[in-house]
């Protein structure tokens, strides 16, 4: 469903501020692949993201969805098969709208622009979709999206992500500003979401054991590359002090890479 | 004095259309357009000369059409030259100067239209009213048109993508909806509405003057506050309404003002600006004031503990 192949992205090239942060990275997701992503800071993670979106072009390598190449093709375009959820709950929704009018901006990208925003038809649509979050919002449809929490937010931000099926849904850290009661609910909802509708999915995540309890396969970011691909037998043993322990891994050869450079 | 405050609602009518552009582009895309000044000088220009030439309602549909030529030029600018929107605006203001006196017979500053059937002169012939009443009456008829017009096109998915854009871009665009066309469907809206507006009032006055526009925006940003003012319920469609009322209203607070010797006519602008500061300054007043009030009351208690 996603292949990347060898992608290499450099901001601000020639400058003093010149920073290679993708370095030739390669990812293979089957249809249905549900991969969670876990790495350190500034390892590139959400830059993966962003070249997947479109947000910028890579300057080497190729990105095929579902077998077409978009590798040249602007974020509209591919924001067509791509579902997205940033960190910040504000990112995601319009404060000033309703939660139904928000709701209704992706529903309606397969109507012609003349066409009224809001039917009724598509109000029992989202009536029934904001039901299965079980916060009650399904009774709350005309408030305003800035006066909802940030985990009811960023729970609309999913429907709204998933309200036309895409081929792609990219999750980004969705829960990091979450409380752990909250956050737990939102993956929760995000497993029946994706479960329900086989989205092949990315969750990037910083909490390790999230990391290895939803989805099918676990990636290790560092330094622009995956460096770690856990999945199958070896993943489904795998132990929070086991992942971390290969984190740990990682980065302490990273640390000696860096000695014998400066020796 | 009644005919003062009939000419304030007839001028207010007349300026509708022009708040109503204002209301669009700083409420709804929540970008200040300095277009205004231009646009509704060229509407002017265009009136003016189509009316002499005896085609007075076609007049206000090619203003319309060259207003919303003149949002399209700010849009363009903003979206794919990447101007920041205020000088985006200021580049097609200043632009506009020259287009205008081009328009208006090759450099002419000031053109009268009087003696030129107008929609007014026509709309009286036909129905035997009084001047006032035709003035009043074709003011509500064309704002009329326009307003519903406009509530219409927002309910539809493209305006409800335009309010989005001017609420959270970013959101937008991850959506797949372009962001670029939305912003130049508004400014082009909004800059048409404004340039009908000028062509209105070119027949309206008789004239069409090249620096009759200077200082539309503030006059628009006035009267989109006091409009809001007046009309409590903040809905969209209550919100184009309010445009529109907050326009009148403030050709009658002025008219009120002059007329008791408060200020002379040329403190309008001046005027004007004091208004948007005191309606801008009511709610960081506000959070200063429960600041201090607070802060008193603490230092008390703190005292009384101790
Ligand atoms: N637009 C940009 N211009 C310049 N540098 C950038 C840009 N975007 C990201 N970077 C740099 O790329 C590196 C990787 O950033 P990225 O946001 O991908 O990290 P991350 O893995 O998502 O980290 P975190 O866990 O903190 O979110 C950082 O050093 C960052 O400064
Ligand atoms: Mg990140």
């Amino acid at each position: 469903m996603l292949q990347i192949r060898n992608i290499h992205k450099t901001f601000a090239p020639g400058t003093a501020n010149e920073k290679h942060v993708l370095k030739g990275l390669s990812l293979h997701l089957a249809p249905g692949d549900f991969a969670t992503i876990i790495g350190s800071n500034g390892a590139g993670k959400s830059t993966l993201f962003n070249a997947i979106a479109g947000t910028f072009l890579t300057d080497e390598g190729q990105i095929l969805i579902d077998s077409e190449d978009v590798t040249f093709r602007p974020e509209t375009y591919r924001a067509k098969v791509i579902g997205r959820i940033f960190q910040d709950p504000m990112k995601g929704t319009a404060p000033d709208l309703t939660i139904e009018q928000n709701l209704a901006i992706p529903y309606a990208t397969l109507k012609k622009g003349w066409q009224p925003a809001i039917t009724r038809r598509d109000r029992e649509i989202f009536r029934e979709a904001l039901a299965n979050l079980g916060m009650g919002l399904e009774d709350r449809m005309k408030t305003k999206m800035g006066l909802l929490s940030g985990g009811q937010r960023q729970a609309v931000t999913l429907l709204m992500a998933v309200i036309v099926t895409p081929k792609i849904l990219l999750l980004d850290e969705h829960t990091a500003a979450l409380d752990p009661l909250t956050a737990e609910k939102v993956f929760n909802i995000t497993r029946e979401v994706v479960a329900a509708k086989g989205i092949t999915t990315l969750m990037i995540t910083h909490n390790i054991a999230s990391a290895l309890e939803l989805g099918n396969r676990t990636l290790m970011m560092d330094d622009g590359d995956i460096v770690l691909d856990i999945q199958g037998e070896e993943r489904s043993s795998l132990t929070v002090a086991g992942l971390l322990q290969k984190y740990r891994e990682v980065k302490g050869e990273m640390l000696d890479n860096d000695r014998i450079l400066l020796s | 004095m009644t005919n003062q405050l009939l000419g304030a609602v007839e001028l207010g009518l007349v300026y509708g259309l022009m708040v109503l552009g204002v209301f669009i582009t700083f409420r709804i895309l929540k970008i200040p357009d300095l277009t205004v000044d231009g646009s509704i000088t060229l509407g002017m220009a265009v009136s003016a000369m189509l009316t002499n030439a005896g085609h007075p309602i076609f007049a206000i549909f090619v203003a319309l059409a060259a207003g919303a030529l003149a949002g399209s030029c700010t849009a363009f600018f903003q979206t794919k030259v990447k101007i920041p929107s205020i000088l985006a605006g200021i580049m097609t203001m200043s632009a506009l100067y020259s287009i205008n006196l081009l328009i208006m017979n090759n450099g002419v500053p000031n053109i009268s239209i009087l003696g030129s059937d107008t929609v007014f002169s026509m709309f009286q012939n036909l129905t035997g009213l009084s001047k006032h009443a035709s003035l009043i009456i074709v003011g509500l008829l064309i704002c009329g048109i326009v307003v519903a017009l406009v509530e219409f096109f927002f309910t539809t998915h493209t305006g409800l993508c335009i309010c989005a854009t001017g609420d959270n871009e970013e959101m937008v665009r991850a959506t797949s909806v372009s962001t670029t066309k939305m912003k130049w469907l508004a400014l082009a809206l909004a800059n048409g509405c404004v340039a009908i507006s000028g062509a209105v009032y070119t027949q309206y006055m008789g004239y069409a003057d090249v620096t009759a526009g200077s200082g539309t925006i503030v006059i628009g940003f006035a009267s989109v506050i006091i409009g809001e003012t007046l009309c409590v319920k903040k809905s969209l469609p209550v919100g184009f309404v309010s445009a529109i009322v907050g326009s009148v209203a403030y050709r009658l607070i002025i008219a009120i003002a002059i007329r008791t010797n408060l200020f002379p006519t040329y403190f309008l602008k001046l005027v004007s600006v004091v208004i948007i500061a005191v309606a801008l300054a009511v709610s960081p007043l506000k959070a200063a004031l429960t600041e201090r009030r607070n802060k008193t009351r603490r230092e008390r208690e703190n005292a009384a503990n101790s």
